[in-house]
């Protein structure tokens, strides 16, 4: 199990650079600096603001001060747009929210997806299966970025539910909407794939053995059926996972959460470049580390791999 | 030539006996696809809505930027749609006309989906294809550039590619097209994997046939009907990730438009009861990604009726 671990961090770690390096190259290739715009500033200011960015140092010499800071201190650096901000207290202040609703939505949407394939799949061509298939097509076609205007329309303009946005500290009136505009498709396809592998479980030889030695239907399900049906959902988690951190931009913006996503959709308007990569990199280390967990439970779950 | 002569004199005395034409596997293929209703519906629906977005444009003559002047700051009471002011899908909050904007915003996802998925087919089935074939370190090198390519979150960098070297049509292409291939090159190589030992590669070496020439003659055509499914598949995907870029405002610029920026407009204006503004381009983007998914499906069944 080690050994597989640490094969999976062979890669994950490589890729982790690999964004790095690609995304602070994109930086400094953009046109112009934050520092040169319409006013122009007098020669030693700008060189003092070099320095104290250390833009003033060979590009590589920045590259690798960045990574290292990362690396070793868990530093940013300073933001190019807030001169008294860094980077990193910008992250800290929007990522416990959306850490919130990111993790409420993950266990809504496994957990629902889940539960709904499983009893669609023991229920076939019934009406329970007929309504949860009906929902799991409908929910296919509508990402976050239209469920959050409905969702809206309806619990917000509608019948004043739910207010239309804000955090409010994560008082769960707030939390409910985001959380459902995230899992909703991801909740869908879970319950889809849950669906067919559980079927195709249950129609297999060992289960039949095991009601044939005369089990009850929730011993066969929960004790030998549940976890090979399992496995194509988990494989589908680490997808799900990294279209959940994505999406978390789309419910800042609507909901006005004020997040990480915000923080991000901002930055890059003000072309505030620090803070768009050092958002980039958190994001996708944990992308990254998300996929990692995704494969290594997996590996867990699966008595078929070998590590 | 001397060869066919003589199965040509061999089989003339046997010529009477008419044996049934056999149908090959492209026929059938078409005759399951041809078969299934909800495939065969959606595909119809599309056809549809690309010749609604080709006439379209004559039917009104409103055009995407026209400002309806009398219309604007009263959207809300004048700006429903209808018939008589030539608005048939209302106008937006800029008071021009949603008709012609949500046709062209149609194209737009459109053209985004086709050519995303163009480039998958082209790139990824070249580079699963020669991945696959060659076998041994370059193809652990070329998967493992696509395993870290893959976990990747692209969706950052298509935002940080847009945001540095402006919104354009083309970067945005660009970005798509960067990534779209990876997951089109995992499953081609699988794929060539199980061909590459066959009779006929195996009969193409014999004779000569140089590497390239094999793979892009004997492999890559055996390939077609995995491609073709995916390629569908892959074209509503596409269509989503453009829309999500566009609802963040990092999309085409405007006057230009596409279905997402649309839904985005749309969804901040309802809470006036201008609910026109979203239902539109929503009720078109649903069909179209409704429509691809449910043709992709019945592609993968007429295709490869084994695996459900």
């Amino acid at each position: 199990m080690l050994k597989f671990i640490l094969k999976r961090l062979a890669v994950a770690i490589p890729t982790l650079l690999v964004l790095i390096v690609f995304s602070f190259i994109l930086m400094k290739v953009a046109p112009g600096n934050p520092f040169n715009g319409e006013k122009k500033l007098p020669k030693l200011v700008l060189e003092n603001i070099y320095a104290r960015y250390g833009l003033d140092k060979p590009e590589w010499r920045q590259l690798l001060e960045y990574v290292w800071n990362i690396v070793a201190h868990f530093d940013f650096g300073p933001s190019f747009q807030y001169r008294d901000r860094t980077v990193n207290e910008i992250i800290a202040q929007g990522f416990p929210v959306t850490l919130t609703y990111g993790c409420w939505s993950f266990v809504v949407a496994s957990v629902v997806g889940i539960s709904m394939g499983t009893l669609a799949a023991i229920r076939q061509n019934t009406w329970l299966d007929y309504f949860a298939v009906g929902i799991t097509i409908g929910a296919q076609a509508v990402p976050n970025f239209v469920m959050a205007p409905i969702l809206t329309l309806i619990f917000s303009l509608g019948l004043h539910w739910l207010p239309g946005g804000g955090w409010n500290n994560g008082a769960w009136p707030n939390v409910v909407m985001p959380v459902i505009a995230l899992s909703t498709s991801y909740m869908a396809n879970i319950a889809r794939i849950m669906r067919s592998s559980m079927l195709e479980v249950l129609n297999s030889n060992f289960i039949r053995t095991a009601r044939a030695k005369g089990l009850s239907g929730g011993r066969v399900l929960f004790g030998h059926a549940l976890k090979p049906a399992l496995l194509p959902v988990i494989s589908y988690l680490g997808p799900a996972l990294v279209g959940m951190i994505t999406g978390s931009v789309v419910v800042d913006v609507f909901f006005s959460t004020g997040g990480i996503g915000s923080a991000f959709v901002n930055s890059a308007l003000n072309r505030d470049y620090s803070t768009i990569l050092g958002i980039t990199i958190l994001l996708g280390a944990l992308t990254i580390a998300g996929n990692l967990l995704v494969d290594v439970l997996y590996a867990w779950v699966d008595p078929k791999i070998r590590y | 030539m001397l060869a066919d002569s003589r199965i040509g004199t061999l089989a003339a005395p046997s010529a009477e006996i008419v044996a049934e034409k056999g149908r090959s596997l492209w026929q059938e293929a078409t005759r399951r696809f041809l078969g299934n209703r909800a495939a065969m519906f959606c595909g119809l629906l599309l056809l549809g809505i690309v010749v609604f977005t080709l006439v379209g444009p004559y039917l009104s003559h409103w055009t995407i930027e026209k400002v309806d002047w009398p219309v604007l700051g009263k959207v809300k009471d004048l700006g429903f749609p209808s018939l008589e002011t030539g608005h048939f899908f209302g106008v937006d909050e800029s008071a021009r006309d949603l008709y012609s904007r949500v046709i062209q915003g149609t194209q737009i996802s459109l053209a985004v989906g086709v050519l995303g998925s163009l480039v998958a087919v082209v790139v990824g089935t070249l580079y699963g294809a020669v991945a696959g074939y060659f076998g041994g370190r370059l193809d652990s090198l070329m998967m493992r550039v696509v395993d870290i390519l893959y976990s990747i979150p692209f969706m950052f960098i298509l935002i940080l590619l847009l945001i540095i070297f402006g919104r354009s049509f083309i970067m945005l292409f660009v970005g798509i097209g960067l990534v779209s291939w990876l997951g089109m090159s995992r499953v081609v190589r699988g794929q060539t994997l199980t061909l590459k030992n066959r009779e006929f590669v195996e009969a193409a070496i014999a004779g000569g046939a140089r590497p390239m020439t094999v793979i892009l003659r004997h492999i890559v055509p055996n390939l077609m009907g995995v491609v073709v499914v995916y390629a569908t598949l892959l074209i509503p995907e596409m269509i989503l990730t453009e829309s999500f870029i566009s609802f963040l405002g990092l999309g085409v610029q405007e006057p230009n438009t596409s279905l997402g920026a649309l839904i985005s407009e749309g969804a901040q204006t309802m809470q006036y009861g201008e609910i026109w503004q979203l239902a539109f381009p929503l009720v078109f983007f649903v069909l179209i990604i409704y429509a691809f998914f449910f043709i992709g499906d019945g592609l993968r069944d007429a295709l490869d009726p084994k695996d459900r």
